[in-house]
């Protein structure tokens, strides 16, 4: 086996009669893919939302207002039902801690849904217009970060499939939240609005399926849960809606209705993605195989260092 | 916050501590383990934890099956189908498999159990040196004891469950009907108090040993040299390195097999290792996102 050889792979390996070593996370599904889906919808459409008041675009910006505040509101809702104690949702800003992405997290997530808030309710009600836009503006600056450090969550975990797609997650998610938010202002906004809408989906689509590609097939064996089983199913789906969102896109340019659908099918996509990925970390914590071939080849590789050559 | 990675002596200065005890630990030499279960029963009385449930596996005397949220110690029974001729040149005390009285001659195979070896192991938390569980609790309910060990505060965990997945070991989980998050503590308070902890006092054949982290890594290499001395080369020490993965355990074993064949990974690391290019990644792909939506704002046309 050599360590220059990507395909290189230990086939036999021994284990416990067979049993996971790692714990299978015990994050509840839906509540946390879908916070994970919420949490990117929320945070590219502040950034959607600024965009459009600063450019005039008040019903677009009306409805990214509204998705920012209300994903949050609801991410948030679907985080603190996870929890095994609900009622200690506080105890999450106790204290902060730059090596927990869940803590790091919990403050950003918080300013995000008070100035998220605030910046719809003034939308809404055109009441506290400069308070409003404040807020509107915070939220934009929190927003792209509270996209993507949910990556940096499963990543920091000792899942192989998430802990060996940390360089790539982020932009997954990243781009995964943009298509979400475009999506929904081209699903939602006046049609004379939805352009940038059209477009922050159309680059959040790109940017996720160039990102989704490396992880599941440039990650060896890393990438496998990614492509069988429930998590293959969700990822195929999710390519599916992509590529439509993309065609109906490129029709959509002539056709209301097309772009109407193909922000259906970004917000559909982004939404799969999220389940599609946390199923496969879930896959490859059940299976041994994840933990001890990548671990065995990497002693290999160690022990090939470290010996003196032609030996 | 201290040091993520690498090797660190002391990690309980790290930690913040200015005058500590030594730091306290175990060593489990498996090697002279008799599967009695002894610790599991013993731990599981002192530290009150529920039952959780009488499964039979039927894959073979091992019916607690993993640690978790109510299993602190975990017996690991490894029945292999070996060749009677090479097996262990030294009698480890492993009890037969047979009937007894129908073994036959005894000097056909030393401990008795017809082409099969046995290996037992009481696992147990391995009080990482960086311990993954900690640096990841965003709650600070686990936390690291003035002994060097690593110990949830049950008064603070919310149940958020990040410890579970981020233990490179897969040793610490959610209680089901509780909520929050449970391992073992290697008896902090029996420690306060000056005492050993359950399961090594529980232990009939000192397989399991407690004592300062230093003295116990002197004792395995003397132990280790012993082993290898009487031709059993198969004996390893696993987790007493402090340059590995995850710095070191403070409780570390010597086992008789690779590691993943009693259900512990071969070379763990700790994921916070890696926090830093996470967060870069992370960083990059929300300037990325901000890019994306200012330059999608900027077009002129309506549409």
């Amino acid at each position: 086996m050599s360590p220059r050889d990507p395909d290189a792979r230990v086939e036999e390996f021994e284990s416990y009669y067979g049993r996971q070593i790692l714990k299978t996370p015990t994050w509840k599904s839906p509540d946390v893919p879908l916070y994970f889906f919420l949490g990117g919808l929320a945070g590219a459409s502040a950034v959607l939302a600024e965009g459009a008041a600063l450019t005039g675009r008040p019903g677009l910006e009306r409805v990214a207002r509204v998705a920012a505040a209300g994903g949050a509101a609801a991410g948030t809702a679907a985080l603190v039902h996870d929890l095994g104690r609900p009622e200690r949702f506080l105890n999450m800003l106790r204290v902060v801690k730059p090596t927990s992405p869940l803590s790091v997290g919990s403050f950003i997530l918080t300013p995000f849904s008070a100035c998220a808030a605030v910046a719809a309710a003034s939308r809404v009600t055109g009441r506290f217009r400069r308070i409003g836009r404040l807020g509107g503006v915070g939220a934009a600056a929190l927003g792209p970060p509270l996209a993507t450090y949910t990556a940096g969550l499963i990543a920091g975990t000792a899942i192989p499939a998430w802990h060996e797609a940390r360089r790539e997650l982020p932009f997954v998610f990243g781009g995964s939240g943009a298509a979400a938010a475009g999506g929904l202002g081209m699903l939602c906004a006046p049609y004379d609005e939805t352009g940038p809408a059209l477009r922050l989906a159309v680059a959040g689509a790109v940017l996720e399926t160039v990102a989704t590609e490396v992880v599941t097939r440039r990650l060896g064996i890393h990438s496998e849960p990614y492509r069988t089983g429930r998590a293959g199913r969700l990822m195929k789906a999710q390519r599916r809606l992509t590529d439509a969102g993309l065609v109906l896109s490129a029709l959509g340019v002539k056709s209301r209705l097309a772009r109407r659908l193909a922000g259906a099918a970004f917000v559909a996509d982004s939404l799969v993605t999220r389940f599609g990925v946390f199923e496969a970390g879930k896959e490859s914590a059940r299976d041994p195989k994840y933990v001890v071939v990548p671990q065995r080849e990497r002693l290999a590789r160690r022990t090939a260092e470290q010996s003196p050559a032609g030996v | 916050m201290g040091r993520l990675w690498g090797r660190l002596d002391d990690p309980t200065s790290d930690a913040g501590y200015d005058q500590h005890p030594p730091r306290m630990g175990f060593f489990t030499d498996t090697s002279v383990c008799i599967g009695c279960k002894a610790c599991e029963v013993a731990c599981k009385e002192w530290n009150e934890i529920p039952d959780d449930g009488y499964v039979l596996t039927g894959m073979s005397y091992d019916n607690t099956q993993e640690l978790g949220a109510d299993t602190w110690r975990h017996v690991a029974f490894v029945e292999k189908p070996v060749d009677v001729s090479v097996s262990s040149p030294v009698d480890l005390g492993m009890p037969g498999s047979g009937p007894p009285g129908t073994g036959g001659d005894p000097a056909s195979d030393e401990s008795g159990s017809d082409g099969v070896r046995w290996l037992m192991s009481s696992d147990v938390c391995k009080h990482c040196t960086h311990a993954a569980c900690l640096d990841v609790c965003p709650t600070g309910s686990l936390f690291r004891t003035e002994y060097g060990t690593v110990v949830v505060q049950t008064d603070i965990c919310n149940g958020c469950g990040y410890c579970v997945p981020a233990c490179p070991y897969g040793v610490i989980d959610l209680r089901e009907d509780d909520g929050r998050a449970f391992k073992c503590t290697l008896c902090y308070d029996r420690l306060k108090e000056g005492q050993t902890p359950a399961c090594a006092q529980a232990c009939p054949t000192e397989s399991i040993q407690f004592g300062e982290l230093d003295e116990l890594r002197e004792r395995a290499d003397r132990r280790l040299e012993e082993l290898h001395g009487k031709g059993v080369d198969a004996a390893r020490l696993y987790g007493r390195d402090p340059e590995d993965g995850v710095g070191g355990d403070g409780a570390f074993f010597l086992l008789l097999d690779e590691p993943e064949v009693y259900g512990l990974p071969p070379d763990p690391v700790v994921t916070t290792r890696d926090i830093g290019s996470i967060w870069r990644s992370v960083g990059a792909a929300a300037a990325t996102v901000a890019a994306l939506g200012i330059a999608a704002c900027a077009g002129r046309g309506r549409r």
